[in-house]
């Protein structure tokens, strides 16, 4: 079989298809075994998203316009949360060229929290208990994480190294669109498109590529491999 | 030609000498045996009070410091208030509060000695101590502060079953390696000059204490050979460790500077947390000088308003040195023009906290300048010690001013947040402060707490001598 081409995955955020929903939010917390940290934590700001939609308000009121963005782990090519962490909690994977938490290496330093631009990092404050029924839930595929480590958006590598694997045994190449994060998958207005930005024909590069693009707070050079697009005057999104 | 000659006048005396030169303790030497009593009296004698004190001061350490933190360990870091976006709240501003009260006794100590500032001798050690426990209350912080203080080892670098070594480019790790370097050198540092004075205290005492002494004074006897050692031994310490204070702060402030947090990422940080830190320590001197003096027997012959006084001045110094380094770091931010750093800036000032950045104001810069001019002020001791203890508090709102309200507000303002202490920081914060005092205290009646050698020594080269009819200070130079 041929040498595999290692992948460079990429997502790309259509805000002017976004309409805000969330649907993204509660895919990805069943997806990975995200705990429900209780309202009274929620409202201290300890709510466990690995994507959450920031949402502005423009405008004055009455006449005010609300916009949306998503915003996960933008999985930085050059990542401020990797070099700070003492104990290669944070680190990049060479196959799938994004960030990886390594959960049971963390002893919870919380510097790659502070460090990351995007706050896309979440802490487990607590041991969070899921109710007896709920448990049957849990995603085998993913670790359950204990209190005092810190855990982010991993593009659902669990989804991709399944789908590597499948495509390895069946003797053929990963189709465009063949893995799909939770949040992509649960997307309804088809806001989110996950793929390969490594090969140009793929829907995700050519996305990329479009006039509307943008990434977030680019200037700091963390080079993100997700990509924002967004026209000029559209409201909404 | 008439020489017009006028009669010499009386001999005018200089107006700094004013006042007897016998208010120096250099200038008044009391036989060595007298001495040597009188800091074995302060050593050995304890009252009612300080039991009480140290009794309290231990359920303190017992119920706010471990308690708390053990009932943190087994529940979680949620019972601190820290939350996103603040990551870093009350742990990491005492923390480098008390790494800040560290640099006092290297500074007092090593550099006043390396440039033979003489009036250091009486408080060297008093300053070393502080050192030493500072670090010891500090360096919990790093451990109290992980999620999971259990595993604490994986920061150690040593061979392991994990195959891993720690993250090298992690300026904890250098964090680690330096605090280390620091506390073992500065120990190193206080033991030295401590070993005539324990041979002392053992020629002198009888019991567990003769036992202990024994022990601890390594055989020494005095000779000849011995003090040469030892003096050179000082001398290399005194040189060496410098820079190691120096490089400790620093690599303190590069927890932060090589961040890209906005406010953090600045290449002032080093020389700014040095002089934060040198500022402060000085201060906590000050505190415990005035305390020890009030409290402790004897103490008023060692440590006396000369002693205040050359702090003061320092202090004041220090003071100046730091709004400058603080000026500094907000002209290169504005110069910068980074939106978002520019914007916490103008927060600190006008934001919700900002009664924290008026205080650090008020506290370093207004007070001392106000008050440390005045040679009166500097010469009242219970005067410095309120003035240094507001110095410590400003030092203690610049770095909250520094952690958690710069983290509060980033470049996405859709996260910003503000971070409130809960009772366990709190609880923990205060028990640690316990932890030091009560260091201290034990200290204080276990080890000679005044250098008695380095006095004698200051004593033998410093003499009045008869010229005519007036006394003329001298001094010898040493070595």
């Amino acid at each position: 079989m041929a040498e595999e081409r290692p992948a460079k995955w990429g997502l790309v955020v259509d805000l002017d298809r976004c309409t805000g929903c969330n649907a993204c939010i509660v895919a990805c917390a069943l997806e990975n075994n995200v705990p429900f940290v209780g309202e009274d934590e929620v409202a201290y700001g300890r709510a466990l998203y690995w994507i959450r939609t920031q949402r502005y308000w423009e405008g004055e009121y009455p006449e005010v316009t609300p916009t949306f963005q998503p915003v996960m782990c933008q999985q930085c090519g050059n990542a401020p949360c990797e070099p700070v962490c003492p104990v290669y909690a944070s680190v990049h994977s060479e196959e799938e060229q994004i960030n990886l938490a390594v959960y049971n290496r963390c002893v919870g330093t919380r510097y790659c929290a502070n460090n990351c631009p995007y706050f896309a990092r979440v802490f487990n404050w607590f041991d969070y208990e899921l109710p007896e029924p709920m448990r049957s839930y849990l995603n085998p595929d993913v670790t359950v994480r204990r209190r005092g480590v810190m855990e982010k958006c991993t593009f659902c590598v669990q989804r991709i190294v399944r789908g590597r694997q499948k495509a390895r045994a069946e003797g053929r190449e990963l189709r465009d669109g063949e893995v799909q994060p939770a949040c992509v998958q649960a997307c309804p207005a088809e806001a989110l498109v996950f793929g390969d930005l490594s090969d140009p024909e793929s829907r995700v590069s050519q996305l990329a590529r479009s006039q509307r693009r943008y990434h977030l707070l680019e200037a700091l050079g963390t080079l993100p491999r997700v990509t924002y697009l967004k026209g000029v005057g559209n409201h909404g999104g | 030609m008439a020489v017009e000659a006028k009669p010499l006048e009386t001999a005018v005396p200089l107006p700094h000498a004013e006042e007897d030169p016998r208010e120096h303790l250099m200038f008044d030497p009391r036989p060595r045996e007298v001495m040597n009593r009188m800091v074995m009296e302060a050593m050995t004698t304890t009252s009612r009070r300080y039991w009480a004190w140290v009794i309290g001061l231990a359920l303190v350490v017992l119920v706010c410091l471990l308690g708390a933190w053990g009932n943190m360990i087994l529940t979680g870091m949620g019972l601190a208030g820290i939350r996103r976006p603040v990551f870093w709240g009350l742990f990491i501003v005492t923390f480098v509060f008390w790494i800040g009260i560290s640099h006092a006794g290297t500074f007092v100590s090593a550099i006043l000695r390396v440039f033979k500032a003489e009036f250091r001798r009486p408080f060297t050690r008093a300053a070393e101590l502080m050192t030493t426990f500072a670090l010891a209350a500090g360096a919990l912080y790093p451990l109290i502060h992980l999620g999971r203080v259990w595993v604490f080892y994986w920061l150690i670098p040593y061979p392991n079953a994990r195959w891993l070594w720690p993250n090298f480019r992690s300026p904890l790790v250098w964090d680690f390696l330096a605090i280390t370097t620091y506390l073992l050198s500065s120990t190193i540092y206080l033991y030295l000059p401590l070993v005539p004075d324990l041979a002392m205290a053992r020629d002198r005492t009888t019991g567990w204490r003769h036992a202990l002494y024994r022990l601890l004074a390594l055989g020494w006897r005095g000779t000849e050979a011995e003090w040469h050692r030892l003096r050179r031994a000082i001398t290399i310490f005194a040189f060496a460790i410098i820079p190691v204070m120096f490089s400790v702060h620093t690599i303190v402030s590069w927890d932060f500077a090589v961040g890209v947090v906005a406010g953090w990422h600045s290449t002032i940080f080093g020389p700014y947390f040095i002089i934060g830190a040198i500022l402060s320590g000085v201060a906590a001197v000050v505190s415990i000088l005035f305390v020890l003096r009030s409290t402790m027997l004897h103490m008023d012959y060692f440590i006396r308003k000369e002693h205040f006084d050359a702090l003061g001045k320092l202090l004041l110094v220090f003071s100046m040195a730091w709004a400058y380094f603080f000026f500094n770091d907000y002209l290169l931010t504005w110069y910068g023009g980074e939106e978002a750093a520019r914007r916490i800036l103008t927060l600190h000032a006008t934001g919700p906290a900002a009664w924290v950045w008026y205080l650090m104001l008020i506290c370093n810069v207004v007070i001392p300048w106000l008050t440390l001019w005045n040679r009166t002020i500097r010469r009242t001791p219970w005067a410095m010690f309120i003035i240094t203890l507001l110095i410590n508090v400003g030092m203690y709102a610049e770095r909250y001013t520094i952690i958690p309200l710069t983290l509060g507000h980033q470049r996405m303002p859709f996260d910003w947040g503000v971070y409130t202490p809960r009772p366990t920081e709190i609880s923990i914060v205060i028990g640690t402060f316990a932890l030091f005092l009560l260091l201290y205290l034990l200290a204080s009646r276990l080890i000679p707490l005044v250098p008695v050698w380095e006095v004698q020594e200051g004593q033998m080269a410093h003499t009045l001598r008869k010229v005519g009819k007036a006394e003329v200070p001298s001094v010898t130079e040493l070595e």
